[in-house]
């Protein structure tokens, strides 16, 4: 069990049944990383990362995240992690200054943070006008930023990123992975799947899961010269045609 | 605590922004009361009938003079002859047809018997047994009068009282029942379709992952609609009391606190239904046709379940609506008190229970 790392994951295995999921995986993710957890559909991606967020129980191996225990210590987990999903993690009939007073008080936040962090993540993201619409009429680019910043209200030492930039323009997706690279830089550790595969050229660290396995892990750079290819892209293709 | 009032807060923004579910929750008990109460109805009034007066003497004339004078009939024509009968009936405007024997007021003096036919419109079964029964009775008292001081050796007079709804009121029958539908709707149709939502646009999984335990965030979901819930009820009571003038014969305290239970027996079915559909669409279907079906036509609310098939009277059995609507019944027009229907409340309350369990069963199998 090592201390610094953010996420410690050994010989992880997931049962459905027959049905195996998640087929035996170890990783472990350092402070401060971002980490690229990438994989096809179906691969155990999705499986893999709710049994990190506590809400899938393991079959069988450990996980620690923050240094607790997945399984056994699933609550404090949840107060150490923030977490966004591919689908849309705000309430589409709440404004956002509602949005955020919400989520803010699940997470226990005093009412005086809660105010201080409105103001801060309006006067961040240029959202002042906005402030007090509903989040339904905004352009889905701005929804996900406010998402990932309200994933962040309660100051977790890890995010777990779920497809944050499915269906978001090219320069949005820009400037979400620029918000990415600032918190990495304040010392959070970051956990994201995608399927754009430019985008696990930004990311510290890859793996590929295929088949519920993990069937590589490394720096782009590397894998890129491991498999002897320009790009990521290829590198996945690689992987996913071997296998087949 | 104070996660909790925020998340209750959240839930009423929900309902609040949401014009189709307030009309649900508002709109209807207002309609279907006030329909149930008016439109809906097994009295009879202003019945157009016929004559056929065959004798036109001084007899029937007393007696047509008396239906007209009632208000629940209105003559629309005469007819001369039986075979414009069948004609009038099927215009469709008169409901019923009175036809006198010729030499009425000879034979009821000379053979102290007389006849009159009462025909009427059984398209129609309910109505026409009521028209007949109200036709019998106002002859029925005309003949009383005729032999009033006349000292007939044997005698039998049924004496009839009709207890708790002396004046058969339909609406005293349907608040009951409207009542009981209109809870379930709101408590379970609602939260089922409110939980689903959730797991539906996926900010179940964000509040599954932040430290709300599982628990909380359902009893936060439930909590907003109990409110609703008891404010329907209270609106209910205030217009069966104001505009139908129905006695609460029982205790307030009572019908409030068995409210509560029946509320809190839907909402456990709620959630339980929330636990099984995957989408709003497949939780609305399953409210509808799984509970709202029964609990109209199984529950004794519009039709007796002593009058059901042996197998339907055991199957309303399993329905929670039928327990309440006697519990009901029993507070609202007979004004008992628990002694009296704790055999229901208890058979309520096991059920409700049972719900609970089960569903928290389910909820957490869900996460696992």
């Amino acid at each position: 069990m090592k201390k610094e790392n953010a996420i410690y994951v050994e010989n992880l295995t997931k049962m459905f049944g027959d049905f195996t999921a998640v087929n035996n995986i170890s990783f472990e993710v350092g402070k401060g990383e971002v980490f690229g957890f990438l994989g096809a559909n179906g691969a155990g991606k999705t499986t893999a990362m709710k049994m990190l967020i506590g809400i899938l129980k393991p079959t069988s191996g450990h996980a620690q995240v923050a240094s607790f225990d997945v399984a056994s210590q699933a609550d404090e987990v949840k107060k150490s992690i923030g977490y966004m999903s591919q689908r849309f993690s705000l309430y589409n009939d709440l404004t956002i200054k509602e949005n955020i007073t919400f989520f803010g008080g699940i997470y226990g936040l005093k009412k005086s943070v809660i105010k201080e962090k409105t103001q801060e993540l309006i006067d961040e993201l240029g959202l002042k006008d906005e402030a007090n619409k509903l989040v339904k009429s905004l352009p889905l680019g701005w929804k996900q930023k406010v998402a990932f910043s309200v994933s962040l209200l309660h100051n977790p030492r890890i995010i777990f990123l779920d497809e944050p930039t499915g269906g978001v323009d090219p320069i949005t997706r820009r400037q979400f992975w620029e918000m990415i690279y600032r918190e990495a830089h304040k010392g959070k550790t970051i956990f994201v799947t995608t399927h754009y595969m430019d985008e696990a050229e930004y990311c510290d660290r890859v793996s590929i899961m295929v088949e519920g396995k993990i069937e590589a892990l490394d720096t782009p750079k590397n894998l890129k010269t491991q498999y002897k290819v320009d790009s990521m892209n290829q590198v996945f293709l690689k992987l996913a045609r071997n296998i087949e | 605590m104070k996660r909790f009032i925020g998340f209750i807060e959240k839930e009423f923004y929900h309902i609040l922004r949401d014009r189709r579910s307030l009309f649900i929750l508002f709109g209807m008990p207002i309609v279907q009361v006030l329909l149930f109460g008016f439109a809906i109805t097994n009295e009879i009034n202003n019945v157009d009938i016929a004559i056929l007066d065959h004798s036109k003497d001084a007899t029937t004339k007393v007696i047509i003079d008396k239906i007209a004078a009632s208000e629940y009939f209105s003559i629309k024509q005469f007819i001369d002859y039986e075979a414009a009968i069948e004609p009038a009936f099927k215009k469709g405007q008169i409901k019923a047809v009175l036809n006198f024997e010729k030499d009425f007021s000879n034979k009821l003096i000379s053979e102290k018997k007389a006849t009159i036919q009462i025909l009427t419109d059984a398209t129609d079964p309910n109505t026409a047994n009521t028209i007949s029964n109200y036709m019998a009775s106002i002859l029925q008292n005309y003949q009383e009068e005729l032999n009033k001081g006349i000292a007939l050796s044997y005698q039998i007079v049924p004496k009839t009282r009709l207890a708790y709804n002396p004046e058969l009121k339909s609406v005293f029958m349907f608040v009951p029942g409207v009542m009981t539908v209109i809870l379930m709707l709101v408590s379970a149709m609602m939260t089922s379709i409110s939980i689903t939502r959730e797991k539906e646009l996926g900010t179940m999984e964000i509040l599954l992952v932040s430290p709300l335990k599982p628990l909380q965030v359902i009893i936060g979901k439930v909590v907003p609609y109990i409110l609703l819930a008891v404010i329907n009820a209270i609106i209910i009571i205030l217009l069966s009391i104001f505009v139908f003038r129905m006695p609460v014969q029982g205790s307030l305290f009572l019908l409030g606190a068995e409210s509560l239970l029946f509320i809190i027996n839907a909402l456990s079915l709620g959630i339980l239904i929330s636990t099984i559909s995957a989408s709003q669409q497949t939780a609305m279907m399953a409210s509808l046709m799984g509970l709202m079906l029964p609990v109209i036509l199984l529950s004794g609310f519009i039709f007796p379940i002593s009058s059901m098939p042996i197998p339907l009277q055991i199957i309303s059995n399993i329905i929670p609506a039928k327990w309440f609507i006697i519990i009901l019944k029993g507070i609202m027009l007979k004004g008992v008190g628990l002694a009296y229907i704790w055999k229901e409340t208890l058979v309520l309350l096991g059920m409700t229970l049972l719900f609970i369990g089960i569903s928290t069963k389910k909820y957490k199998i869900r996460l696992e």
